[in-house]
C-alpha cells in the first residue's frame, strides 16, 4: 500500500463547503460520513431503548412470575419467547453493530486517517438506508398477527422453519428478512471502511501509523465480510423453507436441521470478534490519551488481533458440542477455543502494560475504558468453562452461558460505547458533556451491571436453563433462595435502567448548552483532533493534514509538551 | 463446587465436577492475579502533580518478554484443562459401556415420553411401560438411552446427572448414564422449542432395586405377568438376566 496515497477521494461531490442545505438533504439524505455516523448512532440508541425495555419486561416476569408488569401487562409464554428472541437480536444486530462499527467507523475513519469523506459516499448513504429499512421491518414484525418471532436469536430449524411449530407465520419470515437486510447494510459499510483506509490515508501515514481503533474496525469488517456469506445463503434457504415449503433443513424432506447451526455459527462466532475489536480499539485510544502513554506493543496488539480473527473461524462448533454433531469433532473445537484465550489475553495484558508508568486521569471516558478491561476479563475467563467440552455438557444453555456472554457483550456494546461517546462527544458536537453527571452515570451503570449477572452465574451453575418462562413448574428451580437471586438480578437491572436517565439528560442538555470544546480538548495525537470541533463538511478545509509519526507519541523524552500530534512537523517543539 | 447446588446422581457427574473444579482453580489463579495487578497499576500510576508519564514502547525484547512469559504459563494451564477435558468427554459422550437396561426418550412439543423396557428388559415388546413426563430408573444400573424428537429440536437435560444432549428430528441419538443415588429431580428441556418450551417439566425418579421391581410389577398388565418367567418373587427378579 502506497504510503503517499492522496486523500482526495470523494472530493467531487461536495467541494462547496459553504452551501446551504435544507434540513431534509442535510440530515436525511446526506452523504457526509459524520451525518451518516450520527444516523447510525441515534438509530442504534433508539433500538437500544427497545432492547432494554424488552429485558426489563422479561426480567420482571422472572422475578414476579404471573404478575402484571407495569407498562406491559401479563407476559404470556409466546410473548416471553418473543421478548428474549428480539432482545438478543436487537442488541447484537441493531445496537452493537450499528453503534460500534457503523457509527464509530463512519465518524472516525475519515477524520482519523485525515481525508474529507469515505471513498464511496453514496454507497455509505445506501448502507444506512438499508439499515433503517431493516430496523423498520423488525419493529413491524412485532405488530403482525400472531406477533413477533420467538424461536431464539439463533433461529434453529425446524422450529424457525415451519409456522405450525413456531406459531408466527408472519413474524418469523419478517425477522429473517430484517436480519438479512441488516447484513446487506453492513456489507456495504464494510466495503467502504476497508477501501477508504487502504486508499485515502493522509500523506505520510504508513500502515503502522494508523490509529488502533481504525485498524480494529477494518479487521472487524474483513472478518464480517468473510464470515457472513454462509449465513446469507442459510438465511435464504431458511426463508424458502418458511415461505415456499422447501426442505433444506427438514429431515422429512431430506434436509438436515443441524446444517443451519453450522451456517449460523460459522458467522456467529466471528461476529463476537466483529463487535469486540472496535470496542478494544476505542479503549486503546482512550487509555493512551488519559494515561499519557505510548501504546504498549502496537505491532503485538495488531498481530494478535489478526491472529484472533483467523482463529475465530475455527471455533464455531463449540456452540454445538451437544447438538448432535460427531462427538469426536469436539476435540478439535475445544483445542481451538482454548487457544483463542492467548491472543485475547495478550491484548488485555498490553492494555495494562500501557497503563504501567503512566499518569492516569480518571475522566468519565477513562473510567468506562478501565472498567471495560476489568469486566471483559470476567467475560473472557468464564469462557474457559464453556469452551471445555467436558464442562459444557453440564453448562450448555444454562444461565452460566448467559452471564458469560453478557460479561463480554455488555463491556463491548454498553461500556465501550459509552466510553466512546464521552470521549468523542466534544469532537462530534463541539461541546463537552458534564463530567459530574458522567461519573454518576458510570457508577450507576457498572455496579448494577455486576449485580445483574453475578447472581446469574450462580443460577447457571445450579443447573437452571435459559429461555424458560415458567420456573414455577420446576420444583428444583423454584426455591426461595433461587427466587431471591432472580429478584436481586431484576432489581439491579431496574437500577441500571434508571441510571441511564442522567445520561440521556446529560446528552441532550450538553448538545445545546454544554461547555464549548476546543479542537483538541484531551490533548490527544490523532488526526481527528486537528479538525475543528465539530468538523465542518469536508472535515479539514483546504489543508488536509500530513502525517509525520505514529498516533501514540505521548510523553516523549526531551519534549516540553506531553503529546505530539501526528501532523506536527519534526522541527516544532 | 457444583455438588453444593446439586447432588451427583450419575456415575460421571463426579468427573464433570472435578473438571469444573480444576478449571475454577486455574482460572481463578490467573483472574485474581491479573485483577490485583490491574488495580495496583491503576492506583500506583494515578496522575500526580508535576509527574510525567514514562515513554515505554513495548517493542524491546525485555518488554515483549514481560507479556510473552505469562502466556507460556497460560498455555500450560490450557493444556492441562485440555487433557482433562478430553478424558471427561470420552467418558461421557464417546465411550459406550455395556448396558443392562434401555430406555427410550421421545421429545415433542411440549412433553416427554419415556419408554421403559419393562419386565423383560427389551424395548418394543408388549410389557413396555410408557409414561408421560416421568422417567423411572433403577439405581446402580448402566442404562443406554435412545433420544428422538418428533417435531423440532429439544434437549434432554438432567442436571443432577450433569447430562445434556440435543434431540434432533430425523435422528436417533444414543447415550448412556448410570444412576447412583436414590431420589427425585427435574428433567428440563434445554433447547428453545416453541411456546411451551418453558413448560415441559419432567421428573426423574431413581429407585432402589426392590422398589423398582415393585414398580414394574405394578405397571405390568396382569395377562403379561403370567407369561413372564420371573414375575413373582423379588429374589427371582434380582437373579433374572438383564440384557439389552
Amino acid at each position: 500500500m502506497a504510503d503517499t496515497a492522496t486523500a482526495t477521494a470523494g472530493v467531487d461531490h461536495h467541494d462547496d463547503h459553504g452551501h446551504h442545505e435544507s434540513f431534509w438533504s442535510k440530515y436525511c439524505f446526506s452523504t457526509d460520513h459524520k451525518i451518516i455516523g450520527f444516523q447510525y448512532l441515534f438509530t442504534g440508541m433508539a433500538m437500544g431503548l427497545i432492547g432494554g425495555f424488552f429485558s426489563y419486561v422479561f426480567r420482571m416476569h422472572l422475578a414476579f412470575p404471573g404478575s402484571s408488569i407495569p407498562f406491559f401487562g401479563v407476559v404470556s409464554p409466546a410473548a416471553y419467547n418473543s421478548l428474549v428472541t428480539n432482545h438478543g437480536t436487537i442488541m447484537i444486530f441493531w445496537v452493537a453493530m450499528p453503534v460500534l462499527i457503523a457509527a464509530l467507523g463512519n465518524f472516525l475513519i475519515p477524520l482519523m486517517i485525515g481525508c474529507d469523506d469515505m471513498v464511496f459516499p453514496k454507497i455509505n448513504r445506501l448502507s444506512y438506508q438499508v439499515f433503517l429499512l431493516s430496523a423498520i421491518v423488525l419493529i413491524a414484525s412485532f405488530f403482525v398477527p400472531q406477533g413477533g418471532f420467538g424461536g431464539a436469536w439463533t433461529a434453529y430449524p425446524p422450529l424457525s422453519a415451519e409456522s405450525q411449530y413456531n406459531g408466527t407465520p408472519f413474524g418469523a419470515p419478517m425477522w429473517l428478512i430484517a436480519v438479512t437486510l441488516e447484513i446487506v447494510a453492513f456489507l456495504l459499510g464494510g466495503i467502504n471502511f476497508i477501501t477508504t483506509v487502504m486508499n485515502a490515508r493522509a500523506k505520510g501515514m504508513k500502515l503502522y501509523d494508523i490509529p488502533m481503533v481504525v485498524w480494529m474496525i477494518v479487521i472487524a469488517s474483513i472478518l464480517f465480510m468473510a464470515s457472513v456469506g454462509p449465513l446469507v445463503a442459510g438465511a435464504v434457504m431458511l426463508l424458502f423453507d418458511q415461505t415456499l415449503g422447501t426442505g433444506f433443513f427438514d429431515p422429512a424432506a431430506g434436509g438436515d436441521p443441524v446444517m443451519w447451526q453450522h451456517l449460523f455459527w460459522f458467522f456467529g462466532h466471528p461476529e463476537v470478534y466483529v463487535v469486540l475489536l472496535p470496542a478494544m480499539g476505542v479503549v486503546i485510544e482512550i487509555i493512551c490519551t488519559f494515561s499519557r502513554k505510548k501504546l504498549f506493543g502496537y505491532k503485538m496488539i495488531l498481530y494478535s488481533s489478526i491472529g484472533l480473527g483467523i482463529l475465530s473461524f475455527f471455533v464455531w462448533a463449540h456452540h454445538q458440542f451437544i447438538s448432535g454433531v460427531d462427538p469426536r469433532a469436539t476435540y478439535l473445537f475445544t483445542t481451538t477455543t482454548l487457544l483463542i484465550s492467548i491472543p485475547v489475553a495478550i491484548m488485555l495484558f498490553a492494555m495494562i502494560g500501557t497503563l504501567w508508568g503512566g499518569s492516569i486521569r480518571f475522566t468519565t471516558p477513562m473510567l468506562f475504558a478501565l472498567s471495560f478491561i476489568a469486566e471483559f476479563l470476567i467475560g473472557g475467563v468464564t469462557g474457559i468453562w464453556l469452551g471445555s467440552s467436558g464442562t459444557d455438557i453440564y453448562l450448555h444453555d444454562t444461565y452460566f452461558v448467559l452471564a458469560h456472554f453478557h460479561y463480554t457483550f455488555v463491556p463491548i456494546a454498553i461500556i465501550g460505547t459509552f466510553s466512546a461517546i464521552y470521549y468523542w462527544f466534544p469532537k462530534m458536537f463541539g461541546r463537552h458533556m458534564n463530567e459530574f453527571w458522567g461519573k454518576i452515570h458510570f457508577w450507576g451503570t457498572v455496579i448494577p451491571f455486576n449485580g445483574i449477572f453475578l447472581p446469574l452465574f450462580v443460577l447457571g451453575a445450579a443447573g437452571q436453563h435459559r429461555r424458560i418462562a415458567g420456573y414455577t413448574a420446576y420444583p428444583d428451580l423454584y426455591t426461595e433462595n433461587f427466587q431471591d437471586l432472580r429478584v436481586f438480578a431484576t432489581g439491579s437491572l431496574i437500577v441500571l435502567i434508571l441510571f441511564q436517565i442522567p445520561f440521556f439528560v446529560n446528552f441532550v442538555v450538553s448538545l445545546v448548552r454544554g461547555r464549548k470544546a476546543e479542537a483538541n480538548p484531551w490533548k490527544a495525537n490523532t488526526l481527528e483532533w486537528v479538525a475543528p470541533s465539530p468538523p465542518p463538511h469536508g472535515n479539514f478545509g483546504d489543508n488536509l493534514p500530513e502525517v509525520y509519526r505514529g498516533p501514540y507519541e505521548f510523553s516523549v523524552e526531551g519534549r516540553e509538551k506531553d503529546y505530539w500530534p501526528q501532523n506536527e512537523p519534526e522541527t516544532a517543539k | 463446587m457444583l455438588e453444593y447446588f446439586l447432588p451427583r446422581a450419575s456415575s460421571f457427574a463426579g468427573s464433570i465436577d472435578h473438571l469444573f473444579d480444576l478449571i475454577t482453580y486455574l482460572v481463578m489463579f490467573w483472574f485474581v492475579l491479573t485483577m490485583a495487578f490491574f488495580f495496583y497499576v491503576v492506583f500506583r500510576f494515578r496522575a500526580k502533580p508535576g509527574q510525567k508519564a514514562q515513554y515505554i514502547t513495548g517493542e524491546t525484547h525485555k518488554q515483549k518478554q514481560a507479556v510473552e512469559i505469562p502466556h507460556y504459563l497460560i498455555l500450560l494451564c490450557d493444556l492441562a484443562i485440555l487433557f482433562y477435558t478430553f478424558k471427561v468427554w470420552h467418558e461421557v459422550k464417546i465411550d459406550m459401556p455395556e448396558y443392562d437396561e434401555q430406555v427410550r426418550v421421545i421429545s415433542q412439543q411440549w412433553a416427554w415420553t419415556f419408554e421403559h423396557a419393562g419386565a423383560d428388559g427389551v424395548l418394543d415388546t408388549d410389557d413396555d411401560i410408557k409414561l408421560i413426563n416421568e422417567l423411572v430408573l433403577k439405581k446402580d444400573t448402566q442404562y443406554q438411552y435412545e433420544l428422538q424428537a418428533l417435531d423440532v429440536m429439544h434437549s434432554f437435560s438432567i442436571p443432577v446427572f450433569r447430562l445434556k444432549q440435543d434431540a434432533v428430528p430425523g435422528r436417533k441419538i444414543f447415550g448412556h448414564f448410570k444412576p447412583i443415588l436414590e431420589g427425585e429431580w427435574d428433567v428440563q428441556c434445554a433447547e428453545m422449542c416453541g411456546y411451551g418450551h418453558g413448560f415441559m417439566p419432567a421428573r426423574v425418579k431413581i429407585l432402589a432395586a426392590d422398589e423398582y421391581y415393585a414398580w414394574i410389577a405394578e405397571h405390568t398388565p396382569a395377562h403379561l405377568k403370567q407369561d413372564t418367567a420371573y414375575a413373582n418373587t423379588e429374589s427371582q427378579l434380582k437373579e433374572a438376566p438383564n440384557n439389552g
